[in-house]
């Protein structure tokens, strides 16, 4: 257990399963990934994913990963995005892993990144309309129809 | 036909001739080449758009998502245990590792315990997907460097491993050994035999390696030196697993977050300095001596016991209980038709794998199918250092250094 990280942009402190997550305010999501890197060492940024919770609102999570081996550490950030237009701040200024990771979830949920250097597709063809993560999007895509029963 | 012929050179007649434009120091001519997406040494399908001035590499720019298959979306079709089938097919040659990681993001959901027999069979069968996963990288890339002896070197032993996962599990690549609450079935009788008759060959098929490469001119000069990229570059990048041990960096999440009794096993984690393809094939090499001694420990001091957890709601009952007792039958219907369900939440779980560090992240609504799986998957950080990595190098030399991250495709893509 390391010492809990106090920061204006931490909305709320979550334990479960020896695991950290803090929910964070997505407008400062930014200053609190700089402010983890520089002062508290958490110099590896293992993922960026989103989940997509559906009708809920707000709809999507952004989820990073986070982790110090110095401290032999990992934290969750938790951000809430609005389902509307879909938008937070890109984290590829603070870690130049968020890049890939970033447009990973553009691609599949459809979020998008301020300030991101490059955000276009990277696992589907550039083309493609929609965002296959999404529950609102069939497994079979929207492409082919199948007979309803 | 001399009409065509006839047609053929007037049109090519008419197409002036390549005019050559001078360099000038202030805007040398570059040239875009397209390596890819069926390269033989990209190991999968990658295409790389290089931009070339003469023979050195400016900008490297990685295209990927031609194997990407929708795996993530499939989880949230299957149940729980189904979805074990889906991980082998992420990263095919380390595919008991993914079956290892999902299983313990699972489980520290479901918070169910796993008998020590277990989980020794667990981390012996992960560390022969590791050795597994070296053989075909070091036969691959040799091969690539031009060394083709050490491809049916190293597919030989890896023939021998891949009869040993179908001892187990039935089934040589996709094996969908390590399920949630335990083995998908008990080790095989005879077992011992067979794993202990190998890893007793094993060091010395290393040292086979070893004679052929460590002072083999071509090999160092083609290795040593070549494929730099700084620590704090690929930290910054998400570069993972061998890669920062061969730039010196001691972390081995088997020893800094230990997973599965790992904890229990003395083993050493293998560090270089030189961070070139020369350490990273050093530091491989020395993982396989050392996964073999973990094997070996494995085999000596495998607890008796239990293969599966003690939870009915989770694991299927045994045969003859579920003909014999009612409740059996009741957990058995209910599992087979509906699946476990899992409590709501959410786990990460990360392992140390071949490549690096994987990280399945697993969403639970209290459903018996999974709400959302991210995995994080050690290829596709890795890649993302490629370009940094080619700049400035020389186009011979890429293809080394590209082979020296032991990237699979699946693995980027899912």
């Amino acid at each position: 257990m390391s010492q809990p990280v106090n920061h204006p942009a931490i909305l709320e402190t979550k334990e479960a399963f020896g695991e950290t997550t803090l929910v964070v305010d997505p407008a400062r999501i930014v200053d609190l990934c700089r402010h983890l890197k520089d002062s508290e060492k958490y110099v590896r940024l293992s993922g960026i994913t989103a989940v997509d919770m559906h009708p809920a609102e707000p709809r999507f999570e952004v989820i990073y990963h986070l982790h110090s081996i110095e401290k032999n550490h990992r934290l969750r950030l938790k951000c809430l995005v609005s389902g509307v237009n879909p938008e937070i701040d890109s984290a590829t200024g603070v870690w130049r892993s968020a890049n890939w990771y970033e447009r990973e979830v553009f691609d599949m949920f459809g979020i998008g990144f301020r300030n991101h250097p490059n955000l276009v597709r990277i696992l589907m063809p550039i083309d493609w309309e929609g965002h296959p993560l999404r529950k609102d999007y069939p497994v079979h895509g929207y492409k082919y129809s199948y007979p309803s029963e | 036909m001399s009409n065509i012929k006839q047609s053929f050179e007037d049109h090519t007649s008419t197409i002036p001739a390549v005019q050559e434009i001078p360099a000038t120091p202030a805007a040398p001519r570059r040239m875009t080449l397209n390596m890819g997406p069926q390269h033989p040494s990209t190991h999968g399908v990658l295409r790389i758009v290089l931009e070339l001035e003469g023979e050195t590499i400016v900008s490297a720019a990685p295209d990927i998502g031609f194997l990407h298959t929708g795996i993530e979306k499939e989880f949230e079709q299957k149940n729980w245990q189904q979805a074990v089938t889906l991980t082998d097919r992420v990263d095919y040659l380390a595919n008991l590792s993914n079956n290892l990681v999902y299983a313990l993001a699972v489980e520290k959901l479901l918070q169910i315990e796993i008998p020590a027999r277990a989980q020794w069979t667990r981390v012996m069968m992960t560390e022969f997907s590791r050795l597994n996963s070296h053989l075909v990288w070091l036969g691959t890339h040799a091969l690539d460097i031009g060394a083709m002896t050490m491809f049916f070197y190293c597919f030989r032993e890896r023939e021998d491993i891949l009869r040993i996962f179908e001892m187990f599990s039935g089934q040589r690549m996709m094996t969908s050994y390590i399920r949630i609450g335990g083995l998908a079935l008990e080790p095989p009788r005879g077992w011992q035999q067979v794993v202990g008759k190998f890893i007793k060959a094993f060091p010395s098929k290393v040292d086979e390696y070893e004679e052929l490469l460590n002072a083999n001119p071509i090999w160092m000069q083609r290795t040593q030196g070549v494929g730099y990229i700084s620590l704090e570059d690929m930290l910054d990048l998400g570069v993972t697993g061998p890669m920062l041990r061969g730039a010196g960096l001691n972390w081995d999440i088997r020893k800094s977050e230990p997973y599965s009794s790992y904890e229990k096993f003395d083993f050493k984690v293998p560090v270089e300095t030189s961070n070139d393809v020369w350490s990273r094939y050093r530091v491989r090499i020395q993982e396989m001596r050392e996964s073999a001694k973990i094997i070996t420990q494995a085999l000596e001091g495998m607890p008796e016991g239990a293969w599966q957890a003690d939870a009915p709601h989770v694991v299927l009952p045994e045969r003859e209980k579920m003909k014999t007792q009612m409740e059996s039958l009741i957990y058995h219907f209910k599992i087979v038709t509906e699946g476990f369900r899992v409590p709501a939440g959410e786990a990460y779980q990360c392992i140390e794998a071949p490549r690096g560090e994987i990280g399945y992240y697993v969403v639970s609504d209290g459903t018996s199918k999974p709400y959302r799986v991210h995995m994080r998957t050690p290829s596709f950080g890795n890649l993302q250092g490629l370009p940094t990595m080619l700049e400035n190098t020389m186009i011979a030399d890429s293809i080394a250094a590209l082979g020296s991250m032991d990237f699979v495709l699946g693995d980027t893509d899912r």
